[in-house]
């Protein structure tokens, strides 16, 4: 039997929320960084880039976008586990390792972002 | 015609098979597929399927059809069947008990967990409780479901998730109630659906929509709980 | 022999308006309630009743009253309708279509938010003076289907124990004649069970599977009234059987009355609305015998339509699409389904088709089972039957429409009122013995071990064609009489029926082989009935007496299965609060 305790917002609504927001972010994170490539993306150098990303906006909305990544994969990699993974033991362990995957990205990104 | 039936006798087979059955089809008259049903019962009586009605509002004979669910009495052979040939399988997700009968136990449980009656504790008084037209016409399109679980059985999310995700069939009737202006219980019944299983698994894939039988719209009325539970949780 | 055992303090065999407003009432007041029915409950035939339910709520007229809508019952009964339980189904109607309302089924409303009603055959105001009425309230086209999903919901809120899919064989007594429950069979499994109760009540439904053409469901085959007929119960009315005027032509589905009530009308082969000439004042919404039998004469006298012209057309088209898909959705679907005509554009092929046994188990209006004792009424201790499957007897030689679901409703709270009260004070009766059950489980038996004999389908197709040919809409002694002679060959034939397959688990040969020995009971009893009632009355009509004979015949007939003879019984004329209503002629 699946519980719900493992979910994110522990409520679907919580969660369809969620899920709807960290999608417009992402969407919007994805626009601009297209946006901005496409306009200087012929001959991008190094310094360029972390000029752009150096900025203070940009920093915060790339964590933004990062916090909205991992909300937005556990929730979706959470449904589809409790969908398709009828075996608990395999189901908890593919959760865990999501939830530690997702977990050294969101270190790795913000150490990247503020790290320097 | 050749027709070709899912098989299965728990006392006789150790697994269901397909038997294959070529039917003569009476000249210049349009059989429904139970009508075929029936005539192969008449030779051979050990073929099980249930039918009441036989009109299409009773929801007994509701079936696989050549891939798609429908109630065996009101589909007719012309529609279904394709190159002469058509195959008839029980309701996929569900326990088979013998040949095309399903054990439907999951189903009805879903339709009783979310409470299908009225709610409505305030004394009436000695006529009937007065509802508009308009707020009658507001349950067209929920009450006349028949039950018959063409639509929940051609729902990915009800076959992962039988226990847990109420089904297009049960929401529907779940939201026939929240629309019912004479229902007090409005807030209890989206408490109790306010989890991440029970309605949240509808991914909106419409299957229910394409299959039912009396042409209603479980989807539509998914949407309006998701935005009752919404408006209530912001 | 060693069956297993359920008890409970009642017992309903049947699933349908009648058996789960009976169980509702029980269930409510804390009573071990069993509804055992042989479909899951919502699949029962109370599902395909679509006009709706009459009842003098005034709505659509302020000032109706129940007495019109009893004067018209008795009318429309041709004066063999006991004028006590007229008078109850009438006037306690009203509360129990508010309850129904209360319990939360969806009628359709006016637009003052009161329950919507359309006129019916046979309605009237002011006591057949004051012209047509409008009294039967309505949910669309599908009132049946609101109504029983509505008493099922309302089961499950007061927790009845469903017994679904368990398939009643045969009625248990015990060594004092009382009824002690059934032996029944659960078709999932095909485990024989005792089930034990203080109260059982057969509302098992009608049995127009007798015919080769009707209007009822494959499941309609009078399994109650062929229980307590091989327990040697009389049989009241069964001559009297309802032929509806608008089947569609060939496939025998419904169309419901409320279409001439929403302004339809019938048209023979030059397009003339003939009804004019049979009926002037109610012209389409005469009581439903006088439609039937017009239509068949029209039909004989060789201006039907069609290339055989075997039918006549049911015309709606005139009423504007709006009107049709608003107010008859149902139609409109099942006439596109099964007679490829979309009402709105076409008229639709129609037929008189077998509808309704007015007659069955003889109750008084607590649902109590009557049989006959030396020539006196005498109560069966234990037994209860409502709905199509009793006779109280409400609706006589023929019934109104929009009459069989209050008849469902009032006797079947009625049933569940009364053995409320009983259980209340007390009901004790002696355990069944062995020999009382394996008595009861002697067809059964039978049946199973039985290796030769003939198989079910081809006996099924011999009884209803021979119903259908000698006991339709019109009747002559002479066929009759050979019916009769085929019906009484056929009866060694179909005890000794031999099934094939004696497997367990949902042996649908097995209950088709069980409902086709039920089905011929009820066919021999009406072909009795038939012949001799030597009069023409209501639904009974016959060419070697084309009059009816007031004389001789108004009574009820009573069928004695035992003797296979007729007996009278009276009718009863004396209603508690209003006058009789003295027979007169029944003209529309």
């Amino acid at each position: 039997m699946v519980t719900s305790v493992l979910n994110y917002g522990r409520s679907g609504v919580h969660d369809w929320i969620v899920q709807r927001f960290s999608a417009l972010v992402l969407a919007a994170y994805t626009l601009v960084m297209v946006g901005w490539l496409a306009m200087n993306g012929s001959d991008l150098t190094f310094l360029q880039w972390q000029g752009f990303m150096g900025q203070t906006w940009i920093r915060i909305f790339s964590l933004l976008a990062i916090v909205a990544m991992a909300a937005h994969a556990w929730i979706g990699l959470w449904t589809v586990a409790t969908d398709y993974m009828k075996h608990r033991g395999l189901r908890v362990g593919f959760l865990g390792l999501i939830a530690i995957s997702i977990f050294v990205y969101v270190v790795w990104g913000v150490s990247i972002l503020w790290g320097f | 015609m050749l027709i070709s039936i899912y098989r299965y006798n728990p006392e006789t087979d150790r697994e269901p098979y397909m038997q294959d059955i070529d039917v003569d089809m009476p000249e210049g008259k349009d059989l429904m597929v139970l009508d075929v049903l029936n005539l192969i019962k008449e030779k051979d009586e050990t073929l099980s399927y249930r039918r009441s009605c036989r009109e299409g509002v009773c929801g007994s004979d509701g079936m696989n059809m050549n891939g798609k669910n429908g109630l065996a009495c009101i589909t007719p052979i012309s529609e279904v069947a394709k190159n002469n040939k058509l195959v008839v399988r029980p309701l996929p997700g569900l326990p088979v008990i013998r040949d095309l009968v399903v054990d439907m136990a999951i189903f009805y449980k879903q339709y009783e967990r979310i409470k299908p009656y009225l709610q409505n504790t305030t004394p009436a008084s000695g006529r009937e409780r007065l509802q508009s037209p308009e707020d009658r016409a507001k349950l067209d399109g929920l009450y006349e479901c028949i039950l018959c679980a063409c639509c929940s059985t051609s729902c990915p999310s009800f076959w992962w998730n039988p226990e847990k995700f109420v089904g297009p069939a049960g929401l529907l009737q779940a939201y026939r109630f929240l629309a019912d202006n004479r229902d007090e219980a409005t807030s209890e019944r989206l408490s109790e659906l306010d989890d991440p299983f029970s309605v949240f698994r509808c991914r909106g894939i419409m299957n229910c929509v394409s299959v039912c039988p009396k042409g209603l719209n479980p989807t539509k009325a998914i949407g309006h709980i998701r935005d009752m539970l919404l408006s209530r949780a912001t | 022999m060693n069956l297993r055992k359920l008890s409970f303090d009642a017992v309903v065999i049947g699933g349908g308006g009648a058996g789960m407003r009976a169980s509702l009432q029980m269930a409510k007041s804390g009573f071990k309630t069993a509804c055992l029915t042989k479909v899951f409950p919502t699949r029962s035939h109370t599902v395909s009743a679509q006009g709706g339910i009459t009842c003098a709520i005034a709505s659509a007229d302020p000032n109706d009253d129940w007495r019109w809508h009893m004067y018209d019952t008795v009318k429309g009964s041709d004066y063999i309708g006991d004028q006590d339980a007229i008078e109850y189904m009438c006037s306690v109607g009203p509360e129990a279509v508010y309850e129904l309302e209360h319990m939360g089924l969806p009628f359709s409303r006016t637009e003052n938010g009161r329950i919507y009603q359309r006129p019916f055959g046979g309605q009237s105001k002011d006591f057949g003076k004051g012209g047509q009425a409008a009294r039967t309230c309505a949910a669309a086209d599908r009132t049946g289907h609101a109504l029983l999903h509505t008493l099922y919901q309302n089961n499950l809120k007061n927790e009845t124990v469903f017994l679904n899919e368990w398939f009643a064989v045969d009625l248990v007594r015990n060594q004092d004649g009382v009824v002690v429950g059934v032996i029944a069979i659960e078709i999932e499994t095909g485990e024989v069970v005792f089930v034990e109760s203080k109260a059982t009540v057969l509302a098992t439904g009608g049995a127009g599977r007798i015919y080769a053409s009707t209007t009822n469901a494959h499941i309609n085959t009078g399994d109650g009234n062929a229980m307590a007929l091989r327990a040697g119960y009389a049989m009241q009315d069964m001559e009297m059987w309802q032929f509806h005027p608008t089947g569609i032509y060939g496939a025998g589905t419904l169309v419901t009355e409320g279409c001439r009530g929403e302004g339809g009308y019938l048209i023979n082969k030059d397009g003339e609305r003939f009804m004019e000439r049979y009926a002037p004042n109610a012209k389409d919404l005469a009581g439903r015998d006088v439609v039937a039998r017009s239509m068949m004469t029209e039909i004989l006298e060789g201006r039907g339509c069609g290339e055989m012209g075997d039918h006549v057309y049911l015309k709606l088209d005139h009423l504007g699409k709006e009107i049709v898909h608003s107010r008859l959705p149902g139609i409109t679907e099942l006439s596109k389904t099964f007679a490829h005509v979309d009402p709105a554009v076409n008229p639709i092929p129609v037929v008189p088709t077998c509808h309704y046994m007015m007659g069955g188990i003889p109750t008084n209006i607590n649902g109590q089972a009557i049989t006959r004792v030396n020539g006196e009424d005498q109560i069966i201790p234990g037994l209860y039957s409502c709905g199509e499957a009793a006779c109280v007897s409400v609706h006589g030689a023929n019934r109104l429409g929009g009459n069989s679901l209050l008849d469902l409703v009032v006797f079947g709270r009625a049933a569940g009122l009364f053995i409320e009260e009983q259980l209340h004070q007390g009901i004790d009766h002696r355990q069944a013995s062995e020999e009382d059950i394996s008595h009861a489980m002697s067809r059964l038996n039978r049946l199973d071990s039985n290796e030769k004999g003939e198989d079910t389908a081809t006996l099924k197709r011999e009884l209803q064609s021979c119903m259908q040919n000698y006991f339709g809409v019109f009747r002559d002694g002479d066929f009759m009489k050979k019916g009769r002679e085929e019906l009484s060959v056929m009866r060694g034939r179909i005890a000794n029926l031999v099934i094939q397959d004696k497997s367990k688990a949902f042996n649908t040969a097995r209950m088709e082989a069980l409902e086709l020995q039920n089905l011929f009971e009820i066919a021999e009893a009406t072909a009795i009935s038939s012949d001799e009632r030597t009069e023409s009355r209501g639904a009974h009509s016959r060419r070697d007496f084309p009059d009816r004979d007031d004389a001789n015949w108004l009574c009820h007939s009573l069928y004695d299965p035992i003797n296979q003879t007729l007996e009278k019984r009276d009718v009863n004329f004396t209603p508690k609060t209003v006058e009789t209503f003295e027979p007169k002629e029944r003209t529309y």
